[in-house]
This record gives C-alpha cells, structure tokens and sequence, in this order.
C-alpha cells in the first residue's frame, strides 16, 4: 500500500496548497460519509486526504442577507433541518435533506459534499437548482462565484478544479409569492438513493422551474414559462401536457434501483404531487410571511 | 516515507485517551482494536447498517465512516458508556424485559441510538421511534419488540 498521507490545514491558504501540491490524488474530506465509503471499498486511493473541517473559511453558519442566505460548506443535513427559517422559507431543501440517508449519515454529511460528490441522485440538488443557488468557490488562481446549474459535467464530475474548495452555497431571494416542493421515489423507507427525485418552483411570475435527479448523467433543470403549470385551475390534461414536454428533456437508464421506463413513468406521477404541493405552498407564502 | 502517524486527544466515556493513529485508521478500528471497546459493531462498513452508532459531540454517528485522525478532540460515548447517560441503564433493562435482543449484533447500535433518539425526543411516538431507528438495521426483524422497549424507556428520567 503506498504511503497515504492526512492533512488537517486550519487555514485556506493552507489547504489550497496541499490541493494543488497532490493535484487530482488528493481527496476534500469533509463529512466524509460518500468518501469514507469509497475509500474502504477501494474505490478511491487517494494519495492525500486533506480533511477541511478546521479550516476557518470553510463556516459552519448559515448566515441570512435580508432574503438570502448563505450556507456554509461545514453546515450539516441536520442544522439544516433544524433551522426553524430554513424551514419556514425553503421546506423543499428541508425535506430533500430529510430523505439524505440516516440520522447518523445527516449528522455529518454536508451540503457541500452532496453537491461536490456529484451524484445524479444527490436529494439536496434539485431543490438548490430550483432555487438558482450559487456556489462560491476559492482555489489558487482566487475565488468565483458561479451558478449550481451548469456546475455538473457528469457522474462524480464538477467544475470545481482540483485545487479548489467549494466554500458556500447562496440561495438569492424569492418575490412572494412563491412556492417549492421536493420529490423522490425510492425501493424503501429510509437509506436508499432515489430511483427518480425532483424539485419544483412556482415564482411570482407563474414561471415554474423543475429539477430532475436520477434520469440522466447530472441533475436537470427545466422551466415553463408559458403558465400552464403555476396554478391548479388548468385542466388535468393541460397539465400532463406541460409536465410532459418538461420530462421529454430527461434521459432516464434502466438500472438496479429502476428500468427506464419505470423512470419515465414516475416522472409525470411524482411530478403532479411535487407540482400540487408548490402550487399549495404558493397559495400559502403571503400567508406564512 | 515511513508511514505518517496522527497524534491525536478525545475523550471516550468520560476518559481522556491519546494514541497515534495511521491516517486509513477508521474511528470504529480504533475503538475496537485499540482501546479494546469492542462493542460498536463493524457490519456493513458503508453507514447502512448502524451497528457502529456512537455518540460524538453529542450526535449520533456512524464510526465506520469517521476517520480516527478526525474524532481528534471530540468527545464519544459508545455502548460501554451508556449506562451512565440519561435513559441508558433504563433502555438496557427494557431492551432485555422485552427480548429486543436476537442474534445481538445490532443490539450495541441499537441502544445507542436510541439514546440519541431519547436525548432529543424524551417522549417519541413509535412511528419517532421508528423514524428514529431507521439507520440501524435488525437481520432477526426483531424490530416490534425493539420499539417496544424504545417505548418503555422512554418518559421524564
């Protein structure tokens, strides 16, 4: 076994050196409850481990600007759910981040990691795509911001280079009224990855945005802006029509969790319910505020 | 390069412990092979299975996915310090009144988040406690009585 080396920087200066002096052998260990289960299994040898959890940049805070918020890339599915505004304004991301394995995974799994872990089934993605989050990203050649959508490649694959950290994660602010809701299939309750997962937003303008996991290479994000979809008094045909001119963008596989067309099928029925519950929750938004 | 070794300082159930760790060293190995605290399980070692479940900084985790470097400076109850938290000793007698117990390879992780459970939900309905104990897989399907002794221990300690 070649010699495996463990950092700790406390600064950001500090880890982006390491990141850049291991190049693609080293592995950001945050959470660690996707990378530890690779790393055992073999998956991945990394040459460097570079455990970011004591750099001080990287925060353990979600910090509000007026109707923005900012999450730190330390902040865990937990404090996310406990966070009695998180859940007043975004119950979408709550109940995606609710769904995230276990209680002892959501104790230490980041939202930073679901992201930078690049599954196409992350839960916590779609909600943030329907959003329009942001990531903020720090590496050597300095720091960026750049929108969540566009930010996956493939499979494991994000732009975020080898020497950078994703450092936060901001949701800008909604025009009232507007209204989310998340969505998954799974085999069982309870610490299984989606079959198929979904967000969906109603804005203030009627636009309706849905993200897809699960049914194509990366999460998928897609709008309709023509209306059919932002309130429940359009017919159930007018409905199934406008969903499924959304799906057709998706690329579903048949694989060990669900067969493709399974996948498909799901789309419109999970879609109705997720669409359903943001229509309610738009209902409600001036209501709540 | 000789192998790197971590210093690190935590405290298990109550006692400060030092030792220097290889950086692949997982908490649940340290536990069990260093300290000799073989009662956190190692099962699925992928955090499916819960049988690893220990409390650390007052969370419920799964130490197979916790590297023994990272738990430097925590602070980690695991089933052998148990009976002195809130509800511990309470769980491990309804645990055994109820024969919640099997094969017993779950139980340790088992108790264990049911204490975590019991700390944050002192009155849980059995659907909390099942919602509860979703991370901790039973291979007997013992779960009716496991919640059941759940239920038992539960209430103002």
């Amino acid at each position: 076994m070649s010699a495996l080396h463990y950092a700790r920087p406390e600064s950001l200066a500090d880890a982006i050196a390491i990141l850049e002096q291991y190049g693609p052998g080293a592995r950001v260990l945050n959470g660690g409850t996707d990378l530890m289960v690779r790393f055992q299994k073999m998956q991945v040898t990394p040459e460097a481990i570079v455990d970011i959890k004591r750099v001080r940049d990287m925060s353990d805070a979600i910090v509000w600007d007026g109707d923005s918020v900012t999450i730190g890339a330390r902040v865990v599915m937990t404090r996310l759910i406990r966070d009695e505004r998180i859940r007043r304004r975004y119950p979408a991301l709550v109940d995606a981040a609710s769904t995230v394995g276990s209680i002892q995974i959501r104790n230490r799994a980041t939202l930073a990691g679901n992201i930078c872990n690049a599954s196409p089934a992350a839960d916590t993605v779609p909600p943030l795509l329907v959003h329009g989050a942001t990531v903020q990203l720090v590496g050597s050649s300095g720091s960026r911001e750049t929108p969540l959508d566009g930010f996956f490649l493939a499979p494991g694959k994000t732009a975020r280079a080898p020497d950078e950290l994703l450092v936060s994660i901001t949701i800008p602010p909604h025009r009232s009224p507007y209204g989310a809701a998340f969505g998954r299939l799974t085999r069982r309750h309870g610490v299984d990855l989606a079959s198929i997962n979904m967000a969906c937003a109603i804005d203030a303008e009627r636009a309706v945005t849905f993200a897809f996991g699960a049914v194509g290479p990366t999460p998928i994000t897609v709008k309709d802006t023509s209306g059919a979809l932002a309130d429940h008094t359009v017919s159930d045909a007018q409905r199934d029509a406008a969903l499924q001119a959304l799906i057709a963008r998706t690329s579903p596989i048949s694989d060990v969790r669900a067969s493709a067309a399974y996948r498909s099928a799901m789309l419109l029925v999970i879609g109705r319910r997720v669409l359903a519950q943001a229509q309610q929750r738009r209902a409600d938004f001036d209501a709540r505020e | 390069m000789a192998g790197q070794l971590i210093p690190i300082t935590l405290t298990v159930n109550g006692t400060t412990c030092r030792s220097e760790v290889p950086p692949h060293l997982t908490l649940l190995e340290f536990l069990r092979d260093t300290l000799n605290l073989t009662g956190s399980k190692r099962c699925c070692g992928e955090g499916e299975c819960g049988a690893c479940t220990a409390i650390m900084n007052g969370e419920a985790v799964n130490t197979c996915l916790i590297l023994a470097a990272e738990a430097d400076g925590s602070d980690l109850i695991t089933v052998e310090g148990l009976s002195a938290m809130p509800y511990g000793a309470r769980l491990q007698q309804t645990f055994l009144d109820q024969g919640a117990v099997q094969c017993g390879f779950c139980t340790p992780g088992m108790v264990v988040a049911a204490q975590y459970l019991l700390m944050n939900n002192p009155d849980p309905t059995p659907d909390e406690i099942r919602e509860g104990l979703s991370g901790n897989l039973c291979r007997c399907t013992g779960y009716a009585r496991i919640v059941e002794a759940v239920m038992g221990a539960a209430g103002d300690e």
